[in-house]
């Protein structure tokens, strides 16, 4: 469904990514796992088109995208609940999940909204509040949902478990998994790599902007090297 | 009685600074410049009005509704694609340079159009003539021209209809969510050059409106009008806290009831002064405006 194939990528001067390639198949759980600096985000935000390409190819669906506007990706089927939420402060919670859906038609935008709030019913209580006054943890919610409204193929995370107390990190889990279930292709880069390589069904570890292995899930989690560097050394 | 006349005189005003500081305030809410040009947009709105004006006079029509409307209408649409134009040629190649290059790129456009007008209608002024004349009598010292009437009026109408597609409509709602996080507008899908554009088009559009107000209100119009109103209107985008639409409605009035009240009881050659004075003291007070919040440095 994705291919990244030799992707170069970084800030003005400073190239973050090397040479990074992956696939990503049809109803699959991707994890990609890394120590903090290793270029997850830049990963993500240059598939998205956020970040313009130094050399490679990024496919979807048989396309070329490498070269797109992020809007112009983005309406693919992509959908991305980005590092730090990206959630607009001053705009209510419905406003924020409705802009999710914006280029989807109005009926079923409605059946999704029910959808979301059916997953996460704290939503619900807070959809008149300004994004903007929500806890971390709702914020991740509205991110997750917002990103949801548009029924992507392809739905993008970064770090939807940063700084949230466990039982919300469960249940944002769960969620997932069920996404899963419903069809929906999930990408999710994490630094618990721990819930992660036990959710995904294959994984790849990024180190200094290069992928240095990959996996299935399973054995990834069982890998001497992965053990020591990333789950604490249990 | 003097008291009322300067509180009209101060709706007056108001309006008329309100309707122009919403494009400064918003322009810079989305891309972080200040469009100096702006002044400009309303100069030719009002330009445009009283051209449609002579047309309608000049073929015989005679009602008032007809010459209001017609004269709004064509003057917002003409504003719009100026608006529309100047940023797609002036500030759009210039995206991602230093913040100062498009502000250089604005005042060269302001001038520009202002030269424009110069050669092409005449550096003089032009007279309107009075659409609506006559006044209500109050009382034996006190009138109240429809003129003075008409100009919030007008005003409300728009302000109704703008604050309806900015907190109501799709698209207002995605040029809300691009001020507050371009990119991240972008990742959701929306085109956010075109919501840039939109923006550009409902500044210009209020500004002709006010363009075309004032040049009924004053019975004139010429070349240089937007440069000091233009100072005027940005002068309460910023009072109100820049970037903030509430704030620029509110710093207009502010604006508006200030000069009006400083030119009765300080005198006209103060009024000037006495608003820029107490920009200086909101400013001090309150570094981010009336309801402006405190961050705020974007490129
Ligand atoms: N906006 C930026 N400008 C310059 N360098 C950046 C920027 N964002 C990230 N980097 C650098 O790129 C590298 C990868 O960062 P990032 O993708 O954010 O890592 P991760 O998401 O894995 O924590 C790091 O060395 C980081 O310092
Ligand atoms: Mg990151």
């Amino acid at each position: 469904m994705l291919e990244l194939r030799n992707v170069n990528s970084g800030y003005g001067s400073i190239q973050a990514l090397h040479d990074i390639s992956f696939t990503i198949n049809q109803g699959e759980i991707v994890t990609l796992i890394g120590a903090n600096g290793a270029g997850k985000s830049t990963t993500l935000m240059t598939l998205c088109g956020d970040i313009s390409i130094i050399s490679g190819q990024i496919v979807f669906e048989n396309e070329d995208i490498s070269s797109l506007k992020p809007h112009e990706i983005m309406r693919k089927g992509i959908a991305i609940s980005p590092e730090g939420r990206r959630v607009f402060p001053k705009l209510t919670v419905e406003e924020n999940l409705m802009l999710g859906a914006y280029f989807t038609p109005e009926q079923e935008a409605a059946e999704m909204f029910e959808k979301v709030l059916e997953l996460f019913p704290r939503l619900k209580e807070r959809i008149s509040q300004q994004g903007g006054t929500l806890s971390g943890g709702e914020q991740q919610m509205l991110a997750i949902g917002r990103a949801l409204m548009a029924k992507p193929k392809l739905l993008l995370l970064d770090e939807p478990s940063l700084g949230l107390a466990p039982l919300i990190i469960n249940l944002i889990f769960e969620v997932l998994a069920d996404i899963r279930d419903q069809g929906t292709t999930v990408f999710l880069v994490e630094q618990n790599a721990h819930k992660a390589l036990a959710l995904a069904d294959r994984g790849y570890v990024l180190e200094n902007g290069r992928i240095v292995k990959e996996g299935r899930g399973k054995d990834l989690s069982s890998d001497p090297a992965v053990k020591e560097a990333y789950l604490g050394g249990h | 009685m003097q008291l009322l006349e300067q509180i009209l005189n101060g709706i007056t005003l108001g309006s008329i600074y309100a309707l122009i500081a919403i494009g400064y305030t918003m322009v810079y809410g989305v891309i972080g410049m200040i469009n100096f040009a702006h002044g400009e947009v309303y100069m030719v709105g009002a330009f445009v009005g009283l051209i449609v004006m002579t047309i309608l006079s000049s073929i015989g029509a005679s009602l008032v509704p007809v010459y209001l409307i017609a004269m709004l209408l064509i003057a917002i649409l003409v504003s719009s694609v100026l608006g529309w134009s100047i940023e797609r040629v002036a500030y759009r190649p210039l995206r991602g340079k230093h913040r100062l290059i498009p502000l250089i790129s604005a005042i060269g456009m302001s001038f520009f159009l202002q030269n424009f007008m110069q050669l092409s209608q005449g550096p003089r002024p032009f007279a309107v003539k009075q659409l609506i004349p006559g006044s209500f009598t109050v009382s034996e010292s006190f009138s109240i021209s429809y003129m003075q009437i008409l100009i919030p009026v007008v005003t409300l109408v728009f302000m109704v209809l703008f604050t309806y597609f900015i907190s109501k409509t799709k698209l207002g709602v995605a040029c809300r969510a691009t001020e507050q996080d371009r990119r991240m507008a972008n990742l959701l899908g929306i085109n956010t050059d075109t919501i840039i554009s939109v923006i550009f088009v409902i500044g210009a559009s209020l500004a002709a409106v006010a363009g075309v107000l004032v040049s009924l209100y004053y019975g004139t119009v010429r070349d240089t009008m937007g440069f000091i109103i233009g100072i005027k209107a940005f002068t309460a985008a910023v009072l109100g806290g820049i970037g903030s639409i509430p704030g620029a409605m509110l710093g207009g009035f502010v604006l508006g009831f200030t000069e009006s009240f400083a030119s009765a009881y300080i005198g006209g050659d103060y009024k000037d002064i006495v608003s820029f004075v107490l920009l200086l003291l909101i400013l001090l007070v309150l570094p981010s405006g009336l309801l402006g919040k405190a961050e705020i440095e974007k490129v």
